[in-house]
């Protein structure tokens, strides 16, 4: 493999081998929803009426604990400075990247998805929507999550500031996310909350990669 | 084949690190940076490379400027800086792999089998890089740039944590490139006696506040 094919299979063989970092994306969704019944109380209807955003949510947060890794493990050790340097056009790196943090954290969790939903009592007409709209939305989250990645790269304590900067950058795909689900619940048509949330992928496909080289050369100086 | 800076400026923060400053890197003589610590060899080889912007001046290969294919410029250098960018997950032979394959190199196999055999890192591998000592990650890091040939070489205290026998091989891997025509810069405090070595000495600037505007 060379060129970028081989930088997203080393980026996700990485990602197995140091840590497991699926393995920790689907346990921390997993533990964030289990905790709601816990709290809110095992009223069925109640569960299933937040379970759409629960689910959203929890998997919002759950991508983004690896998404300070994005950058700063290959910035530590000099790799990203070659990287940088690589005859690639940066934002095609960067591109390749986030594939491969979407396939290493964003694949698990469209997977664990669905036996979430179960749990949470999610109504039958979801499930396939929940599916899709989560296949639109995961690379959504690595491709922007990539921008504060890129910012925050080199920065002691970058982790605490990467949320701040990122997450008001997510709400309108949370947001189209839900609505796709919950209007499928509801008997009306997802069809244009899913256009809406592919849309919003192509923008962040076109946008973010440039955007984040430009961060990362930035951060080279 | 050749690359030269002309009138570079370099500021990094409030300090300038070296202004008006000229080079000439010729095929076949290396040049060899030397000055004290902090008198800027390291940022000359980062704007070289263009991962660090000079304020002023520009940089040429074959008399034109890099600025304006950038991509190309990237294609033909190899960096090697202080860090090593070794893998601790990867054994040597997936590191050496990855980077060569990344510039386009075909056969991985062969290609990164004979950079460890020049290095004499063959028995390590299959040995994960977080086992290496700070030498052998040296020597990883530098198989890199065997594995895939590049005309222009930048490298920032190469020898640094390597024993006699191996900064021998580097230096001999130095005069090899030069021989065939290629370019070579190189900060180093060891004395390598390359034949044919230009000297481009860096005196260092005093801190001295820059007023910014000025300057750019």
């Amino acid at each position: 493999m060379t060129g970028l094919g081989g930088l997203i299979v080393r980026d996700v063989q990485l990602a197995f081998r140091q840590g497991g970092a699926a393995f920790l994306a689907v346990m921390f969704f997993l533990l964030t929803v289990t905790l709601f019944p816990l709290g809110v109380g095992p009223e069925l209807t109640i569960l299933a009426r937040i379970s759409t955003g629960v689910l959203f949510v929890a998997a919002l947060f759950a991508s983004m604990l690896s998404l300070d890794r994005l950058f700063q493990a290959d910035y530590e050790d000099g790799s990203l400075e070659l990287l940088v340097l690589s005859p690639l056009p940066l934002p095609l790196v960067v591109l390749a990247k986030c594939t491969a943090h979407w396939l290493s954290t964003g694949v698990p969790l469209i997977i664990a998805a669905p036996v979430l939903a179960l749990l949470m009592n999610m109504d039958e007409p979801g499930y396939p929507v929940l599916m899709l709209s989560m296949l639109l939305a995961t690379p959504c989250l690595s491709l922007i999550g990539a921008i504060g990645a890129g910012l925050t790269v080199g920065i002691r304590r970058g982790g605490v500031l990467l949320p701040l900067l990122v997450l008001p950058l997510f709400i309108p795909v949370l947001i189209f996310a839900v609505g796709a689900v919950e209007a499928a619940i509801n008997g009306l048509g997802p069809r244009p909350h899913l256009l809406v949330l592919a849309a919003l992928l192509m923008g962040a496909l076109a946008l973010c990669p440039v955007a984040s080289a430009a961060a990362l050369r930035l951060a080279m100086e | 084949m050749s690359f030269a800076g002309h009138n570079l400026d370099c500021i990094r923060g409030d300090r300038l690190v070296f202004s008006g400053l000229d080079f000439a890197a010729e095929p076949g003589h290396a040049l060899i940076l030397e000055g004290p610590n902090g008198s800027g060899k390291s940022s000359l080889l980062r704007v070289a490379a263009g991962l660090l912007r000079q304020a002023a001046g520009t940089l040429t290969w074959n008399g034109e400027n890099v600025g304006g294919d950038p991509d190309a410029h990237r294609a033909r250098l190899h960096y090697v800086g202080h860090l090593d960018a070794v893998k601790p997950v990867f054994t040597v032979a997936e590191n050496v792999r990855f980077w060569a394959g990344l510039r386009g190199q075909d056969d991985l196999d062969a290609a990164a089998g004979n950079a460890l055999e020049t290095f004499g890192i063959s028995h390590l591998a299959d040995i994960p890089g977080r086992m290496l000592s700070a030498g052998q990650k040296r020597r990883a890091n530098l198989a890199r740039i065997v594995a895939a040939p590049a005309p222009l070489w930048l490298l920032d205290e190469p020898t640094n944590s390597l024993d006699v026998a191996t900064t021998a091989v580097v230096r001999d891997l130095i005069i090899k490139h030069c021989e065939e025509g290629g370019v070579v810069m190189m900060a180093t405090h060891v004395p390598l006696d390359i034949p044919g070595e230009d000297v481009l000495r860096l005196k260092g600037t005093q801190p001295v506040a820059v007023d910014l505007d000025e300057a750019v």
